[in-house]
């Protein structure tokens, strides 16, 4: 018989806080519900030798008052699976979306379809009953990773997407998380953003916008926010308090839901192909965009799957025929486009799309072109509800006329902090009309050129970061961005072009800067064409591009190049890069300015659809058509 | 824990065992009343589950599962397995099957209940 008297006391270091320096975990709030009192009564003591401050709760709906009633009350959930008022994982997706606090499930029943529900739920651990102890001495890990997590989440982290489930750690010895590469994979990238994290946590915490990670659980939290609140009346402000996750702003709840919107939109009307795109974009106006928002919807899965680098995501929307880099990057092409958008097309004036007409338009087009396609993937990524917005706001702007479009560009949407300062730059670069639209304002201002990489770089970064763990697409949003950014790059020779990488969030100027004030031009039809196609294609044509910008640019008004041209390279904000494209694209034929704007946008459509070899819907981006009369070419 | 436990309790138990200490001098038995307490409520549930003849087997693997659970959590080893014994006449619908292992089930958990009694009283 044991000796009683041998418990696991405080000392035992079941804790694990043998320093008695740092209390922790000791202390952890644990709630713990199972509708076992006998299981309950043993977790309790059992939590308590570990030192943890245990509430212990036999009703599901009782701890989830509980925790609204105590928001910052809880470290961790503790939750059964089977209960009798409320599924275990349904008191999971509640915890996880209004309180996002790591929930672990437990049960007698170790099926591997239940475990894996409890993954897919977004349980950080699933424990298999009888618990041990020594299960439970560990769970404070998750509370930490969480954190860490979250930190992550707004911080400037880099390419790893942080997942709310972190595979448990080693000692969890009931838990039935060991296993699967997949954790392997997750503890790797978990690690690698430690690696980041640590870093960035010192220097940036306090300094840098938070850019938000959509990772899946996030983003899972996010769709129970909005589908309680119902997809149509859901409003950022309200989803962000369901959501309630520290460090989420509203701005980024807003962009992301722009986005969502959109993607789902794409889900709806995929088989129809036409409709939603168009629909999202442009207020369904433009029907062409249907088919590319397709394609690039299809593209950008096949990009999704990539994941989230910026590279990948090129690569496969060149794979997956998005980018049609040979057509595209031919001089003729950018012709043709410029001929699509002939500016017959009312369509295309209205700016729905290509609200090229403001600043806004490179990124409209984006949207509403082959970017559009991709924005509903993307819209994980955050870039689509970025162009969203501009769009939004370019159509607002175009009415304004060319050179107002830079001012109308200026997006009074506003869609999101990007936007705005998109629309500052389109501002600054009143001078450039044509600019302003295209390229999201740092093309506009030639000036401000800096700005606008800053700008840029905002959307860059805001696009990378938005993993929408979409089903579809996650690394459409990252493929988004590339897009963007590459056509930036190429775009972007005007201005003192950052050099876009793709993957730079800050332009650098290295490459493009002189040369593409007048390459710019050429380039924005290129840019165009290749990123809507591949990012990745445009890094290699941007070179050809440049050249052809150049020759572009030649006929065209040069100073619109160059703040269009900045425009592309900052890609910063992969959408302004689209935009200002258009707007490149568009000032490159004499036509009006009109056309111009347009033309950005169209020529990315047509671009896209052409290399689908998609009719375009609508007339105007009909790719057959391709007559463009008026450029210069 | 003697021999006369050998078979009837796994080292689950040893655990709660373990938990108790002077703060909770017993805790063990604490856990077993409620145990018992709690069994028997689910005992007589599927009982007259049983006794209605309707053979809800959805509703007969529920309160097992929780009977199941249950009596893992405190380590009786041998009324579990009858347990799951049940669980699976549910899984196939044999509504005899049922009957039989529930009336081991309920002997096992009664010869359980005496052993412990016993145990409890011989550790005061």
């Amino acid at each position: 018989m044991l000796n009683p008297g041998q418990g696991r006391g405080p000392d035992s270091g079941v804790a694990g806080g043998s320093s008695n320096s740092d209390p922790f975990p000791a202390g952890l709030r644990v709630l713990v519900v199972d509708d076992d009192p006998t299981c309950l009564m043993i977790l309790e003591r059992m939590l308590r030798t570990c030192l943890y401050r245990v509430t212990k709760c036999n009703r599901a709906e009782i701890a989830l008052s509980l925790l609204r009633k105590n928001k910052n009350g809880f470290d961790i959930v503790i939750s059964d699976v089977h209960m009798p008022d409320m599924d275990g994982f349904k008191l999971l997706e509640h915890v996880g979306l209004e309180m996002d606090l790591p929930v672990i499930m437990m049960s007698a029943d170790d099926s591997k379809a239940v475990v894996l529900k409890g993954v897919t739920h977004g349980a950080v651990d699933y424990l298999i009953k009888p618990v041990r102890i020594e299960a439970l001495k560990n769970i404070w890990q998750h509370v930490v990773r969480k954190k860490r997590n979250e930190w992550n989440v707004s911080e400037h982290s880099g390419s790893v997407e942080e997942t709310g489930q972190r595979e448990d750690g080693d000692n969890n010895s009931s838990s039935a998380n060991n296993e699967g590469s997949w954790r392997g994979s997750r503890k790797r990238k978990e690690e690698e953003v430690d690696e980041q994290g640590g870093d960035d946590k010192e220097d940036t915490s306090s300094l840098k916008k938070p850019r938000v990670v959509w990772s899946v659980e996030l983003h899972q939290q996010f769709v129970a926010a909005v589908n309680q609140l119902g997809v149509d009346k859901a409003v950022p402000k309200k989803i962000l308090e369901m959501m309630n996750v520290p460090g989420l702003t509203r701005e980024n709840v807003a962009s992301h839901l722009q986005k969502y919107r959109i993607y789902l939109r794409r889900l709806g009307g995929v088989s129809q192909h036409q409709g939603n795109m168009n629909h999202s974009f442009m207020t369904g106006q433009d029907p062409s965009f249907g088919p590319l928002s397709t394609l690039n919807g299809f593209d950008l899965q096949a990009l999704a799957a990539a994941g989230q680098l910026p590279a990948q995501s090129l690569a496969h929307l060149q794979a997956a025929g998005l980018a049609r880099p040979p057509s595209l990057t031919k001089p003729g092409m950018s012709v043709d486009q410029r001929s699509i958008f002939s500016f017959e097309n009312p369509k295309i004036r209205h700016g729905q799309m290509m609200n090229s007409g403001g600043g806004g338009n490179k990124q409209m087009n984006l949207l509403h072109g082959v970017p559009m396609g991709m924005e509903p993937r993307q819209f994980t990524g955050g870039g689509q509800m970025r162009v969203q917005q501009q769009q939004q706001q370019l159509s607002g702007g175009r009415a304004v006329g060319q050179n107002v479009q830079s001012s109308g560009m200026m997006m009074p949407v506003g869609g999101g902090p990007s936007m705005l300062q998109q629309q500052q730059q389109v501002m600054l670069s009143s001078s450039v009309p044509r600019r302003s639209e295209t390229s999201s304002s740092s093309r506009v201002l030639p000036a401000a050129a800096t700005t606008q990489s800053v700008v840029f770089n905002n959307f860059s970064s805001e696009l990378p970061r938005n993993s929408f763990p979409l089903a579809s697409a996650p690394g459409i949003s990252v493929s988004y961005q590339e897009e963007v950014n590459s056509s930036d790059a190429k775009g972007g020779a005007g201005f003192g072009n950052p050099s876009y990488d793709i993957f730079n969030d800050y332009p650098q100027q290295h490459n493009n800067n002189n040369d593409w004030d007048l390459q710019n031009i050429g380039m924005v039809f290129n840019s165009h064409q290749d990123t809507t196609t591949a990012s990745a294609a445009f890094s290699s044509s941007s070179s050809t591009q440049r050249q052809r910008a150049e020759h572009v640019q030649n006929h065209h008004q040069q100073q619109q190049l160059p703040s269009q041209s900045r425009n592309h390279m900052n890609g910063g904000g992969s959408v302004r890069v689209k935009s200002e494209r258009v707007a490149e694209t568009v000032t490159c034929p004499p036509a009006t300015t009109l056309f111009q704007e347009q033309y950005n946008q169209e020529d990315l459509m047509s671009a896209l659809l052409k290399q689908e070899g998609l009719p375009l819907v609508d007339n105007e981006f009909d790719f057959d058509g391709y007559s463009f009369d008026n450029i210069p070419v | 824990m003697g021999k006369c436990m050998q078979g009837f309790l796994d080292e689950q138990f040893m655990e709660l065992e373990e938990l108790q200490d002077d703060v909770n001098p017993n805790f063990v038995e604490e856990v077993a009343t409620l145990y018992f307490k709690d069994s028997a409520r689910l005992i007589n549930s599927i009982d007259q589950a049983l006794e209605r003849g309707s053979f809800d087997f959805n509703r007969l693997d529920n309160y097992m599962h929780q009977f199941k659970g249950s009596s893992s959590s405190i380590g009786a080893s041998k009324v579990k397995t009858e347990c799951t014994m049940f669980r699976e006449y549910c899984r196939v619908g044999n509504a005899e099957g049922c009957l039989r292992t529930f009336q081991q089930v309920k002997k096992e958990h009664a010869t359980l209940r005496k052993k412990l009694e016993h145990y409890f009283q011989a550790s005061q």
